[in-house]
């Protein structure tokens, strides 16, 4: 490989990476920003209405509260209560949503805002976890 | 240039302290080898990935063929990788054999029933690259029985493009993947290859206790790959499939391994392939290099 070939292609990811974590930073951004919130008013109406199959389970909100810490806390916040990511889960908008609002929310994330979706965990799991933030109520 | 190679040392220096001070983030990895879902890095998390396959080889020795992987989630539509790969034929020699940098971007911002996202990658490999993380066009075993010395000697850049459909129904995820590569070193004509695969969690629901062997932690699958050819001559002669079940294992600290033997399903194919690989993914990667970088 020639002397400018290896100069061109530490070039080329020097602005490649440069883009990257610049992009990234400006999607962050507005990741942060409460309007997340909006995003549960958006749920469309059946979804919002489903109910949740787990609510009489007693041990979904202790599974919730695992996976919240496996795959949450690192956004939002040991306690839920917001981290520099993700909003509070323990704000108003979220403990007065409905459960299938959040259910919803949880499935779909807020992608162009920086949340991912969380389809990849099994509708069970989504529910143990919108059971635990239900459990949260509004105080710390 | 001596400079140019000072701050690229500088950079991994960095990169490395980085993710050795980073926290480690539980991952919920696919357990497939060579389809992909549409689920992306998490935003800022960087995930590191070795990978090994072994193959049975008709004409020469076996082989094994490893290759790590750095993803990292630039964003929560867009995920970018570096590969590094390598080979080690028995009775031959131990090469590298080339890199590539993947970048995968979702199209639609919810959940639908088909959910697609574009793939593109660039290659710079060596014809003696055996890592077969894709099959494609008339890629058959014996490319594989070439000696590394003579094999080293043809380098490829390739571009590579693929449509991720896929789509989460009651814990069962199905993933098909069409692809079509261009090497633009020659003058060959486009390739095609598929994978498809489906998998579950052998849970779906969460227990309340911390726990390694918990089913919820084990997904399962199947997947089928290979090629289909090329411009020319489109369709399944002169090319190579494989059927693999999978099986990923995600632990509790943080740590992912996945298992797959994969049999080949013609006399174009490897007869055996066995993979394996090992993962950890680490938290606010990005966010924090771009503080050390000068960012906010």
């Amino acid at each position: 490989m020639t002397r400018t070939a290896k100069i061109g292609i530490v070039g080329a990811f020097s602005v490649a990476f440069s883009t990257i974590v610049s992009i990234a930073q400006q999607d962050r951004g507005t990741s942060s920003s409460n309007s997340v919130y909006v995003e549960l008013a958006k749920a469309p109406k059946k979804a919002a209405a489903r109910s949740n199959p787990l609510a009489t389970d007693p041990d979904a909100q202790a599974a919730g509260a695992k996976l919240f810490a496996q795959h949450c806390a690192e956004c939002h916040g040991e306690t839920a209560e917001g981290g520099k990511k993700g909003p509070s889960l323990r704000a108003s908008e979220v403990q007065q949503a409905t459960p299938g609002a959040l259910f919803w929310l949880l499935t779909n994330g807020v992608v162009r805002r920086g949340m991912p979706v969380w389809s990849k965990l099994p509708d069970a799991q989504r529910w143990q976890l919108v059971s635990y933030i239900k459990s949260l109520g509004t105080g710390s | 240039m001596k400079r140019t190679h000072c701050r690229l040392v500088h950079l991994c220096l960095l990169s490395f302290a980085v993710i050795l001070l980073a926290p480690l983030a539980p991952a919920q990895e696919s357990p497939y080898f060579v389809t992909y879902d549409h689920y992306l890095e998490e935003p800022s998390n960087l995930e590191v990935e070795y990978f090994s396959t072994f193959g049975t080889q008709r004409g020469a020795g076996n082989f094994i063929a490893d290759w790590t992987e750095l993803e990292y989630g630039a964003t929560a539509w867009w995920t970018t990788e570096l590969y590094l790969d390598g080979q080690s034929t028995f009775n031959d020699s131990t090469i590298f054999t080339g890199f590539r940098w993947e970048n995968r971007v979702r199209l639609l911002k919810s959940e639908h029933i088909i959910n697609p996202v574009l793939y593109f990658e660039y290659e710079q490999i060596s014809e003696a690259d055996k890592i077969m993380k894709e099959v494609e066009g008339h890629d058959v075993a014996s490319d594989h029985a070439t000696p590394n010395a003579l094999a080293r000697q043809g380098l490829n850049h390739e571009l590579e493009f693929k449509l991720l459909l896929s789509s989460t129904h009651n814990g069962w995820n199905f993933a098909f993947n069409p692809l079509a590569v261009k090497n633009l070193t020659g003058g060959d004509p486009w390739e095609f290859g598929y994978a498809i695969g489906a998998s579950r969690p052998l849970a779906l629901k969460a227990s309340a206790q911390h726990c390694n062997l918990c089913r919820e932690n084990f997904i399962a699958g199947v997947e089928m790959y290979g090629g289909l050819g090329d411009r020319y001559s489109f369709g399944l002669p002169d090319t190579s499939h494989y059927l693999a079940p999978v099986i990923a294992w995600n632990l509790p600290s943080n740590w992912t391994v996945r298992l797959s033997p994969g049999f080949g399903l013609n006399d174009n194919s490897h007869r055996f392939l066995l993979r394996w690989g090992l993962s950890r993914e680490f938290s606010g990667f990005g966010e924090r290099m771009a503080r050390l970088l000068g960012g906010h």
